[in-house]
């Protein structure tokens, strides 16, 4: 037993080393003072950083992206969270059908809902533009919110917010006073996964987005010029520590709400 | 009365996401599809229902092949993540301890990184005058840049099983770590050994895990855009290309509408195959 432990460790290490090693070429290129990516490294320079700061393509596409990420991330953790209550709080005719029907986008490869949202807005005449990028991205990002707003409602003691009614609040009062701090952890989790699925988003994207470029679809066309690689790399660089970040936040977030539900079955059994 | 009174609540809130999804899905779906039957000549679309464009998506060795290159990369990609992913959930499952947590984190971290440039990545470590030759050619193991790297199906396999390992080991972790471990102290107290364990009780109470980790990885490999572009060159593209080219450069959105509803029709039969699969697997034991 102990012999296959030790063969298993292995794996799992040769493993993490082969999910890691590509992305740690991200920051030891984007420092390296060279025009071209290739071993040996020539020396340390942040010129390619520099670089960045005067791409104004770059800075709109950011701005563009932070826009759509902003916008479909709330919305569609709106959409989650109301899914999610009906889904945890409520029995009703069609519950299962609607509600997995909501989840479809899940399932769905990413260029379907692509070609199928274009399909539509070109059929309407309609143009394309950033709000079009919105709405795909809500509608991609709804069922990660829908699962994790249902984990947060879960959790949620449903005698605690009858006794809020019993008390006399009105269903407004209980829900700002007690549902939505209960499950702000969840909400919290929602954006965060949210803004970081549409800020990497791509093909929708590139789909949708007409003549305003999204930071993925930038860096899509960055990709076709060579001088611009190490640059790139920088970029990347950036998203990586952004994106490390945000997931980290998320992760710490997640926990609390499963501590929450620790409590709330603690508090159950005394 | 009860139950009325839920309907109305459930429903009240229920709509709206509701009804955004009928618009926004449902619609377009539909719309998709019923171009699919229509023709375009140039700019003007042709409103008569034909089957001309499944004729071609079905019959044209060029759409044959996209649509074969793409099943076969899909599925080796499946089947070389989930032999991969499973031996590493078994580990983090049966000996990751007080640091399972931990390990899982480490494991999706990678996930949330932008898949676009990670795929990218993989174009500068395999390419011409990328990292592996230009570090091979410095270590002095080579002398000529190896060009069987990039731009062919093996690249787009490799990239994908990196993009979408990580996936597949949260649900096989997940069904692992229901199993009742006092099964596996009976299965022993009644004289298995580990490798008929294994397959008595572990793999098979493992495989919904198993069938959820397929779907997880075969569904977005099948359409995936960006991989193919990358690193496949014009040997490894898939449909989704083909795709995007229909729609853009060839000016023909019909036939680009059939591809997707039969690339949509051969995700649902085979997903539908491992669901199915995993039923008539459980039902066995």
């Amino acid at each position: 037993m102990k012999k296959s432990n030790k063969i298993f460790k292995v794996i799992v290490i040769f493993f993490l080393v082969f999910l890691y090693a590509p992305a740690l070429l991200l920051p030891i290129f984007s420092f390296n003072n060279s025009k071209v990516i290739s071993f040996p490294l020539s020396g340390f320079s942040t010129i390619w950083f520099e670089e960045l700061l005067y791409e104004n393509t770059l800075h709109n596409a950011l701005f563009n992206s932070l826009l759509i990420a902003i916008s479909s991330t709330i919305l569609a953790t709106i959409l989650g969270t109301l899914v999610a209550r009906a889904s945890t709080r409520y029995i009703f005719y069609g519950k299962k059908i609607s509600i997995t029907f909501i989840l479809v986008p899940l399932i769905l490869p990413e260029i379907i809902l692509g070609v199928c949202l274009l399909t539509v807005l070109i059929q309407l005449g309609l143009d394309l533009n950033l709000w079009s990028v919105v709405l795909g991205h809500t509608l991609l990002i709804t069922p990660f919110s829908t699962l994790i707003m249902v984990s947060a409602f879960n959790n949620l003691d449903i005698s605690l917010e009858e006794a809020s009614l019993d008390l006399g609040m009105s269903s407004f009062q209980t829900f700002r006073i007690i549902i939505l701090p209960m499950v702000s952890p969840g909400l919290i989790s929602s954006l965060l996964i949210g803004f970081v699925i549409s800020l990497d988003e791509f093909i929708i994207a590139f789909f949708l987005t007409g003549v305003e470029p999204t930071l993925p679809v930038y860096i899509w066309s960055q990709f076709r010029f060579p001088a611009k690689l190490p640059s790139t790399m920088a970029l990347g660089t950036i998203l990586l520590i952004v994106s490390l970040i945000l997931v980290s936040l998320f992760e710490y977030f997640r926990r609390r709400m499963e501590l929450y539900n620790y409590y709330s079955v603690g508090l159950d059994q005394k | 009365m009860y139950f009325s009174e839920h309907n109305k609540k459930g429903w009240r809130l229920l709509g709206v996401p509701f009804i955004f999804a009928i618009f926004l899905l449902a619609v377009p779906i539909a719309t998709m599809t019923t171009l699919s039957f229509w023709t375009q000549d140039y700019l003007t679309l042709i409103k008569t229902i034909t089957l001309d464009n499944y004729k071609q998506a079905w019959f044209q060795p060029v759409f044959q092949t996209l649509f074969a290159r793409s099943l076969i990369i899909s599925l080796t990609v499946t089947f070389i993540t989930i032999l991969f992913a499973f031996p590493i959930a078994y580990y983090i499952s049966f000996y990751g301890g007080k640091r399972k947590a931990l390990w899982l984190f480490l494991i999706t971290i990678p996930f949330w990184t932008s898949y676009l440039l990670r795929m990218f990545l993989w174009k500068v470590i395999l390419g011409y005058n990328g990292v592996l030759n230009s570090f091979f050619e410095w270590l002095g193991v080579i002398t000529e840049p190896l060009t069987f790297l990039l731009y062919n199906s093996n690249a787009v396999v490799l990239a994908l099983v990196h993009g979408w390992a990580p996936f597949a080991i949260l649900p096989i972790f997940v069904s692992l770590e229901k199993i009742d471990r006092s099964l596996l102290e009976a299965s022993n107290d009644l004289g298995d050994n580990n490798l008929s364990q294994f397959f008595r009780i572990i793999l098979p109470l493992s495989m919904p895990g198993v069938i959820g980790a397929v779907l997880i990885i075969f569904i977005p490999c099948i359409g995936d855009y960006i991989t193919p572009k990358l690193v496949g060159g014009p040997e490894g593209l898939m449909i989704a290309n083909m795709i995007q080219v229909q729609f853009s450069k060839a000016n023909n959105a019909p036939l680009a509408a059939a591809l997707s509803v039969t690339s949509l029709l051969i995700v649902g039969i085979i997903s539908l195959l491992f669901v199915f699969l995993n039923r008539k697997y459980l039902r066995n034991y």
